[in-house]
C-alpha cells in the first residue's frame, strides 16, 4: 500500500486542486500535497531499509501478468527527491509564479507532473514506465505552453517534438521487445534472458533505448532541445524541469541497462562512457560562452548530467555508487540555482549577465546563501558536489578508465570556472545603474535556504549517504534480488 | 503478411521522419502522426499475426478457444493510439498558438 501512495497522493490532490476555484487555497493544497508526498517517500525508503525490497502487484494480478510496482534503494531514494523538490517548489509558488499561469491551473499541473515522475521510478513495467513517461510529459508541455510569448511557445514547440520523438522511440523499442520476449515486465525479462539467452535483436533495442532515455536526459548529440526550451519559463516551472526531468532518463537508463541489457557487447558501455564524457565537455564549455544566467546552468546542467552516466559505463560498485551520489546532489544544487534565478527574474526583470550584479551588497544573506549551491556544483571542497567528484574520479583510476577521469577532472576545473563567473556577475560586480530595488519575497527565499541546508546536510552526511548509494549499487549490479522479490509466489 | 506490414511500418516512419525534417510545422506535425502510427503497427506485427479465435471467453464454456490472438499487444496499441491522439491534438494547438504568436507557419520562425 505505501508504494501506491508517492503516486496516489499527488493524483488525489491534483483532483481536488481542479475542483477548487481559490488560486490562494491551491496554493496551500499543493503544498501539502507535496509535504504529503514527502511524507510517503520517506516512509517508503524506511520501509525498504528496513525490509528490503518492497513489492506491489496492481489490483492483485501476478507479476508477469499485471502492473508491479517495485522499490528498491535507488527508486525510494529518487521518491524522496521528487518529495523534496515538490516542497520546496510548492512553497516557492507561494510568491513566484504569475497570476495567468496560476489561474491557468499551474498547481494541479505541477501535482500531475510529480505523480508522473514518481510513477516513473516506482513501476516495474516497462510498458507502465512509458505511460507515466507520457503523463509526466504532458502536464510538463502544457506547464511550458502556458504562457503566450513568442520565445515562450516556440521553446514549447522544440521541446514537445523532440520529446515525443524520444517517447515514439522508446514505444518502438517496447513493440520490438514485446515480439522478441512475450513480456515487458522488467524483472520476468531479465530472469528470461538470464535463463534463455537474450534474444537475437537485443543489440538493436539496447540503441533504442539508450536514444530514447539519451533524449530524455540530455545526452550528447541529443541535448538540443534543452539549453533552448529550459531558460524561457519562469523558475517555478524550470527548476522542476531540471530537477526532476533529466533523472528520469538517467533512472531509466540504469534500470534498463543494468537489469536486461546485462550481455550486450562491451563496446556498448564504452559508448556510454564516450557520450557522457563529450556530454560534460560540450555542456559545460557551452556554458563558458553564456552571458545569461538561466542559459549558463542550461548547459551547466546538460554537462553535469554527463557525470551521472559516467557510471553506467564503467559499471563498478564504486562508479555507480558516485554517480548516484552525484544524481542526488545535482537534483538538490540545481533546483536551487534555478529558483535562485527566479529571484533575479523578480528583482531584475530578467536574468542576462548585463542587468544582475550588486546582490551582495544589497542582499548579503541571500547572496551566501546562494553561493552555496552555486560552488557545490562547481565542486569546491567540502560541499556536496566535491565528494561525489572525487568518489567518480577515483572509481575511473581504479577501472582503468584514465582518460574518463582526466575528463571528468578537466570539466570539474571549467565548471568551478563557469560557476565562479555565475558569482561574480550576479553578485559580486558592480550593479547595472538601473537596477531594481524590490525586495524579494520571503516565500521565494525560504525554499532557497531550506535546499542550501539540504546540500550542506549531503556534505557533512557523504560518508552515509555513500554507503546508501553503495547498497543503491549493489541492488543494481546484482539484480537476482529485484528478480526474486518481483517473480516469488506469495 | 508479416512483410507487407513490415513494409507499411517502415514507410511510415520514413514519411514521418522525412516530413518531421521540413520546414514547415503543420508538416512536422503529420509526421508526428505517422511515426505514431508507424509504431502502433510494427507493435501488431512484432506481436504476431495470427488468424484465429478472439482472446475472449465465450458464453457457456470454460475458457477461450484454443488458440487465441495475443491480447497484449491490442492493448498496449489501444493505450499508445489514445496517447498519441491526445498529444497530436496537444500539438496541433501548439502549433497554432506558434501561428498566432510568429505570424508565420515555418520552423525557422518557429525555433
Amino acid at each position: 500500500m505505501l508504494l501506491v501512495l508517492p503516486i496516489i497522493v499527488p493524483m488525489f490532490m491534483a483532483a481536488v486542486l481542479l475542483l477548487i476555484p481559490w488560486v490562494r487555497v491551491q496554493r496551500w493544497g499543493a503544498h501539502v500535497g507535496a509535504l504529503a508526498q514527502l511524507g510517503c517517500g520517506v516512509a517508503l525508503f524506511h520501509r525498504v531499509s528496513q525490509e528490503g525490497i518492497q513489492v506491489l502487484h496492481v489490483g492483485g494480478w501476478r507479476a508477469p501478468f499485471g502492473i508491479t510496482l517495485v522499490a528498491d534503494t535507488l527508486s525510494s531514494i529518487l521518491v524522496v527527491a521528487v518529495g523534496v523538490v515538490g516542497t520546496a517548489i510548492t512553497a516557492f509558488a507561494f510568491a513566484g509564479v504569475d497570476p495567468r499561469r496560476e489561474s491557468g491551473g499551474y498547481h494541479p499541473l505541477l501535482m500531475v507532473l510529480l505523480m508522473g515522475v514518481s510513477g516513473a521510478f516506482l513501476t516495474g513495467d516497462l510498458f507502465n514506465l512509458y505511460v507515466w513517461f507520457e503523463v509526466m510529459l504532458v502536464a510538463s508541455f502544457v506547464l511550458m505552453a502556458l504562457h503566450r510569448t513568442t520565445a515562450q511557445v516556440r521553446a514549447a514547440f522544440l521541446y514537445v517534438t523532440l520529446n515525443l520523438l524520444s517517447s515514439s522511440f522508446l514505444l518502438t523499442a517496447l513493440g520490438i521487445l514485446y515480439g522478441q520476449s512475450g513480456t515487458l515486465n522488467m524483472a520476468d525479462l531479465s530472469a528470461a534472458w538470464q535463463q534463455n539467452g537474450p534474444p537475437r535483436l537485443h543489440l538493436p533495442l539496447a540503441m533504442l533505448f539508450l536514444t530514447a532515455f539519451g533524449i530524455k536526459a540530455a545526452l550528447f548529440p541529443w541535448f538540443f532541445w534543452l539549453p533552448a526550451s529550459y531558460h524561457t519559463p519562469p523558475a517555478a516551472i524550470s527548476a522542476v524541469f531540471a530537477g526532476l526531468l533529466t533523472k528520469v532518463g538517467v533512472y531509466s537508463m540504469y534500470r534498463v541497462f543494468t537489469l536486461l541489457f546485462r550481455e550486450v557487447p562491451s563496446w556498448v558501455f564504452v559508448l556510454i562512457m564516450v557520450i557522457s564524457a563529450v556530454t560534460m565537455v560540450v555542456g559545460v564549455t557551452s556554458a563558458l560562452a553564456q552571458r545569461d544566467f538561466r542559459r549558463v546552468l542550461s548547459f551547466n546542467l546538460v554537462g553535469h548530467i554527463g557525470y551521472t552516466t559516467m557510471g553506467l559505463g564503467l559499471l563498478t560498485p564504486i562508479a555507480v555508487a558516485g554517480s548516484l551520489l552525484y544524481v542526488v546532489h545535482h537534483i538538490i544544487a540545481i533546483t536551487n540555482l534555478y529558483l535562485v534565478g527566479g529571484i533575479f527574474l523578480r528583482l531584475r526583470r530578467g536574468s542576462e549577465f548585463e542587468r544582475l550584479g550588486g546582490l551582495y551588497r544589497t542582499y548579503p544573506v541571500l547572496s551566501v546563501v546562494s553561493m552555496i549551491p552555486i560552488f557545490a556544483l562547481a565542486g569546491i571542497p567540502p560541499l556536496s558536489g566535491f565528494v561525489a567528484k572525487v568518489v567518480l574520479v577515483k572509481a575511473t583510476f581504479a577501472a582503468g578508465a584514465y582518460w574518463l577521469g582526466a575528463v571528468a577532472l578537466a570539466v570539474g576545473l571549467l565548471s568551478v570556472l563557469s560557476m565562479a563567473r555565475l558569482w561574480d556577475e550576479g553578485f559580486w560586480k558592480p550593479a547595472a545603474p538601473d537596477a531594481d530595488k524590490a525586495k524579494p519575497i520571503w516565500p521565494m527565499v525560504v525554499p532557497i535556504c531550506a535546499l542550501t541546508l539540504l546540500s550542506l546536510g549531503i556534505s557533512a552526511a557523504a560518508e552515509p549517504l555513500l554507503q546508501l548509494t553503495s547498497r543503491a549499487a549493489d541492488q543494481l549490479l546484482n539484480p537476482e534480488p529485484y528478480v526474486r522479490a518481483v517473480l516469488k509466489e506469495p | 503478411m508479416e512483410l507487407q506490414l513490415a513494409i507499411v511500418a517502415g514507410v511510415l516512419y520514413a514519411a514521418g521522419l522525412y516530413l518531421m525534417m521540413r520546414r514547415q510545422l503543420v508538416q512536422l506535425i503529420i509526421g508526428l502522426g505517422l511515426i505514431t502510427n508507424g509504431t502502433n503497427v510494427l507493435i501488431f506485427t512484432s506481436g504476431g499475426l495470427t488468424r484465429t479465435n478472439p482472446p475472449v471467453i465465450p458464453e457457456e464454456m470454460p475458457e477461450t478457444l484454443e488458440p487465441f490472438a495475443d491480447p497484449v499487444p491490442q492493448a498496449l496499441i489501444l493505450t499508445a493510439i489514445v496517447i498519441g491522439f491526445g498529444v497530436l491534438a496537444f500539438s496541433l494547438v501548439l502549433a497554432h498558438r506558434v501561428h498566432k504568436a510568429s505570424g508565420s507557419d515555418d520552423v525557422r520562425g518557429a525555433s
